[in-house]
């Protein structure tokens, strides 16, 4: 039987992979995307273990909405990075730097 | 367990938008390219009439009503922000039009895209429970990402698109996580059930209740563009087609501040002492190093946007003294409205300044303007003003009221604060006044006066008129904010 706070450190661990992903990668848009799904996919993780060990059903229609909000998301994400690759060429992360300062 | 039936009739306002946003995606598709304007006339005809929807309801209802199986909530806060948002769209998109035509931006969609944003608005306002909120905060992201990235042909549009999408997904994702820990805890995704449930748990759980807060306030800072999230602004700001920033600045701010209001305030009375500590540090953060980075600007777009950083950390004094003063949360409502009616008006200008397909965002772009077209000018000085918060403005009053609840919240080295970073972001307004009253124009701009077409040019009348009339009569705006945010 697996314990609550083992679900709840694989989500954690998960989050900060996807966080950390975000953060530290500094080669492709799509990783980026991935990391993204990565830390919805923790939350859902404990979503679901939480309800079910609470025994109350709201985590998991919680967890429908992520579900389905987070197709939409990656809908629009990519939809944008293929209009960057028509531009530049490349979906490289280092090639986003004409606006700073 | 038996079904009831919600009340339809308390959200007749979204789903009136939701109706009209359907259909007018239906027409948009059979509309021969000439008869383009029929989008854009529909979709402000549906803004006006949600807006009177809001309207009625603000006059007739004096309990709250809380219907939808607890996700949905309609009080005095929601419709006010509700008629806020619906006003500051409703200029939005008449300032877009002449912006969308000249540079080529899909025209139909932009309106549809930005009519399903304002339901998600309205939605966060009325949100009462945290599945509501994620949902219609998503709204709100989802079409303003597609919003930024649709001038195609642009390469820093597409770019703001994508870091605004990384960040903003970011955000969302460090709210839900939030949200699973709270619910946790409490077993309960209801504003109402998790404060009622806070009030009865034991001290460690409540030390995990704010472990999953602190992770919510950093989606909600996000949302507001404060620091220590504020690294997408000036990137998205500066980017996005200017009809888009306008957007971006004004209204989802007011929607974000309602639900700042319901996590905050209704759904965490319990840990108020922890959240108003680090909302402390994020505000005086967000005040100094807005204001400061500001100074070193040459874009406009991104000067305004690290004055709106600067902004965002100004209204969270509200959230600050709102615990220990009756006008706290009021005076932080005043000032989020008043600052998005007046970054509305100066997004405008800029967007009116712009030539097909090139922009004229550098400060050096206003110099003289006052030869080339002395009104438009006029109402700079005043919206620039009122940011500043010179008297008889409405951002004099916006500000004397937070610095006033602070005082009353004895916190008066953080007003203090406040005042001295104000002054601090005084220097860079009226340095664009100086620039277009007392410099020469550009040598390119010499002789050829900047003529406007009407309809716009009132609209930016009205802009700057109310900055000023709501600052010589201000007391009508405050109490509505303060009947609406007690």
């Amino acid at each position: 039987m697996v314990s609550l706070s083992q679900y709840l450190m694989f989500a954690a661990i998960l989050f900060g992979l996807g966080v950390a992903g975000i953060m530290i990668n500094r080669k492709n848009i799509i990783v980026l995307m991935m990391s993204i799904e990565l830390i919805l996919l923790a939350v859902n993780t404990n979503f679901v273990a939480f309800s079910h060990f609470l025994n109350n059903n709201t985590g998991q229609i919680f967890v429908f909405f992520i579900l389905t909000v987070a197709a939409a998301e990656a809908a629009i994400g990519l939809a944008i990075l293929v209009v960057i690759y028509r531009h530049k060429g490349t979906i490289d992360v280092e090639k986003l730097d004409l606006l700073k300062g | 367990m038996s079904f009831i039936l919600p009340i339809f009739s308390a959200a007749m306002p979204e789903l009136f938008v939701l109706c009209m946003a359907s259909l007018i995606l239906l027409v948009d598709v059979f509309l021969p390219e000439r008869a383009r304007i029929i989008t854009y006339v529909l979709v402000q005809l549906t803004l006006i009439g949600s807006f009177l929807l809001s309207a009625a309801e603000y006059r007739d209802q004096v309990e709250p009503i809380i219907t939808f199986s607890g996700h949905y909530i309609l009080d005095k806060l929601a419709v006010l922000t509700k008629l806020f948002l619906l006003v500051a769209s409703f200029f939005a998109f008449i300032y877009a039009r002449h912006y969308t035509k000249e540079h080529h931006i899909a025209r139909g969609e932009y309106y549809i895209l930005g009519l399903f944003a304002v339901l998600g608005m309205q939605i966060m306002a009325s949100a009462y429970s945290f599945l509501t909120i994620y949902l219609g905060l998503e709204l709100v992201s989802l079409s303003l990402y597609a919003m930024v990235a649709l001038q195609k042909k642009s390469n820093v549009a597409t770019e703001a698109a994508m870091k605004y999408f990384i960040t903003g997904a970011l955000a969302s994702g460090f709210l839900l996580y939030g949200i699973s820990i709270v619910y946790g805890v409490t077993g309960k995704i209801s504003v109402a059930e998790a404060a009622g449930f806070l009030q009865t748990v034991s001290m460690s759980q409540q030390g995990i209740v704010l472990f999953g807060l602190i992770f919510m306030m950093a989606g909600l800072l996000f949302k507001l563009g404060a620091i220590p999230f504020h690294l997408w602004v000036p990137d998205v700001y500066d980017g996005a087609p200017t009809s888009v920033t306008l957007f971006i600045a004004s209204a989802p701010k007011i929607a974000a501040f309602a639900i700042a209001m319901r996590i905050l305030v209704e759904a965490m009375p319990g840990l108020v002492i922890p959240w108003t500590h680090i909302l402390t540090v994020c505000a005086v953060l967000s005040m100094f190093f807005g204001n400061v980075l500001a100074i070193a600007q040459t874009n406009i777009k991104r000067m305004l946007a690290y004055s709106s950083i600067a902004h965002m950390g100004y209204t969270l004094l509200g959230f600050i003294a709102g615990p220990h003063s009756q006008q706290g949360y009021s005076a932080g409502m005043f000032y989020i409205t008043t600052y998005v009616l007046v970054a509305a008006g100066a997004f405008a200008i800029i967007a009116l300044l712009s030539k097909p397909d090139a922009e004229f965002d550098h400060i050096d772009d206003l110099r003289g303007l006052n030869e080339r077209n002395p009104w438009l000018a006029f109402m700079m000085l005043l919206l620039m003003f009122s940011m500043a918060g010179v008297p008889p403005t409405v951002g004099f009053f916006a500000k004397l009221g937070l610095l006033e609840s602070l005082v009353e919240a004895h916190l008066v080295w953080l007003a203090a604060l406040a005042l001295l970073f104000a002054i601090v972001g005084a220097y860079y307004y009226l340095r664009v006044i100086m620039y277009m009253y007392f410099e020469e124009p550009k040598r390119a701009f010499v002789g050829t006066p900047l003529s406007i077409s009407p309809g716009v040019m009132a609209a930016i009348s009205v802009n700057g008129a109310a900055a000023l009339l709501l600052g010589l009569f201000p007391s009508a705006l405050i109490d509505m904010c303060r009947i609406s945010a007690s």
